[in-house]
């Protein structure tokens, strides 16, 4: 199967800061890949590229094997006009660590903007949209509430369904549930399980929870300084890995308490 | 006599009576130079905030300078240049209360575009990063997200400004404006009573900012109501 997300030797820098070098990295259509490891390793960077939230110095990203940052084909590639990052962006969603819902408007009113702005959808249609997403988040009664009365694990719940609205290919999620009170979490985790169950919709999560990675990724990739050092299913990674600094990490996420108190 | 009005001088109760008329042509100049002044302001200062912050430095730092060279004259310079150096050097001439409409509006824009800028930079980058994650073009961005998220943090700095303005009206008087403290002056000279009429304008001014600053609570206070909350 032809891959939906390609990257072919990209290089991003931050100044002198090189954060992936020569990255290689494929999807294919409704694989949910699971990205792991130590922050600023890189792997929300992946992310951020994919949303056209930080362009790349080198290399090209791939999209449905159209260029993401490039317009052309072939070798006669040139930078992205606006145009075509626009065009582009409507393939692909994402879910924050931070959840970024609109505090000047409703639940709903979040929800719909996009659809009716971007979309072009007509008030109803983006209604009855948002409204079949509110009830399987289970947020339905919060409709007309504004962000700022919602628990962490609401809103987050919310963002999720304003990206879905835009029914995008890919839907990116950084770090979902970090921000989030320990017993939020596990709402979160289940809404993004059940809709990994429901759609073919290709996923790409940031995520340091094992257990939710263990059931929903067909593949877990270990990040290191820009690389992806070993990747398979979650069930060998977790339980074989072949790396030494893999095992290393991993004994810290399970032992996540006392090592974010260190940190 | 003043504006074909006479004054009472029985004593000060009947004199302050009788100067309350000629008191109030020169309050509507007030308010009008006030009025016009900061529309001006806030609308020009609203076009440098959003050049200051354009992506070319061909736009953003000859209005960068623009602003600094405005916000760090004082006034009465600027009033000057546009009433006395303007008609000899370009030609153009405007009657002495437009041009000091003007005057304040643009120390004003410079001061208000300051506001804007700050109330637009205070919207966190990740309500940008999600409303570009949804597609949403830059002006939609600013016009759904940004700027209404803005305006609370902007409403009382403006009000300041509001009440600063009004309280710098009487420098029109420099050239020859006839707002109310030039009136009271007037009057002064003219009857060799000051005490009077300058208490009056005195308490005109402490009505007319009282008024301004409850009409801008009032708006503050609506805004929640409107959708539009502040953290």
């Amino acid at each position: 199967m032809k891959p939906i997300v390609r990257f072919d030797k990209v290089t991003k820098s931050f100044g002198d800061t090189v954060i992936l070098r020569d990255f290689d990295f494929e999807l294919t259509p409704g694989e949910r890949v699971v990205l792991m490891g130590p922050s600023g390793s890189g792997k929300s960077t992946v992310l951020r590229i994919l949303m056209t939230l930080e362009d790349i110095q080198d290399g090209v990203v791939y999209i449905d094997d159209e260029p993401l940052w490039h317009e052309g084909v072939g070798n006669n590639l040139k930078p992205a006009s606006d145009k075509h990052l626009r065009k582009m962006r409507g393939n692909v969603g994402m879910v924050f660590q931070h959840f970024n819902l609109f505090p000047n408007m409703t639940v709903l009113r979040n929800i719909i903007e996009a659809p009716m702005k971007v979309l072009k959808l007509s008030r109803k249609e983006a209604e009855a949209r948002a409204d079949e997403l509110l009830a399987r988040v289970g947020m339905s009664d919060k409709r007309e509430a504004y962000p700022n009365s919602l628990s962490g694990g609401q809103k987050q719940r919310v963002a999720i369904a304003r990206a879905m609205a835009m029914r995008p290919k890919l839907l990116l999620f950084d770090e979902p549930t970090s921000a989030l009170d320990p017993e939020m979490v596990g709402d979160v985790l289940q809404v993004i399980k059940d809709l990994a169950a429901e759609h073919d919709l290709t996923m790409l999560i940031v995520t340091h929870e094992m257990g939710f990675a263990r059931d929903v990724a067909d593949r877990v990739c270990f990040f290191c300084d820009g690389q992806i050092l070993e990747q398979g299913a979650p069930s060998k990674i977790f339980t074989d890995p072949a790396e030494d600094r893999t095992r290393q990490f991993l004994r810290m996420v399970l032992h996540e308490e006392p090592a974010s108190e260190a940190s | 006599m003043l504006f074909g009005m006479s004054w009472d001088l029985t004593n000060d109760w009947t004199f302050a009576w009788s100067i309350i008329p000629m008191l109030l042509i020169g309050m509507k100049i007030t308010i009008i130079a006030t009025i016009f002044g900061f529309l001006i302001a806030m609308t020009l200062g609203l076009v440098f905030a959003l050049a200051r912050s354009a992506p070319t430095r061909f736009i953003s730092w000859p209005v960068g300078f623009v602003i600094e060279f405005v916000r760090d004259t004082p006034l009465l310079i600027q009033l000057f240049f546009i009433f006395y150096v303007l008609p000899s050097s370009t030609g153009i001439t405007l009657p002495a209360l437009e041009a000091g409409i003007l005057a304040l509006g643009v120390q004003y824009s410079a001061y208000c575009s300051e506001v804007y800028r700050a109330g637009l930079q205070a919207v966190p980058n990740g309500q940008w990063e999600a409303a570009r994650a949804l597609n949403l073009s830059t002006w939609q961005t600013y016009r759904d997200i940004v700027i209404p998220q803005a305006i609370p943090r902007i409403i009382p700095a403006l009000g300041n400004y509001l009440v600063s303005i009004i309280k710098d009206t009487p420098i029109l008087s420099a050239i020859t404006v006839m707002e109310v403290l030039h009136v009271a002056n007037i009057i002064g000279d003219r009857t060799y009573r000051y005490m009077v009429p300058i208490t009056m304008v005195g308490i005109l001014f402490l009505i007319l900012t009282l008024i301004s600053a409850g009409f801008v609570k009032f708006i503050e206070k609506r805004l929640p109501r409107a959708g539009i909350a502040v953290k």
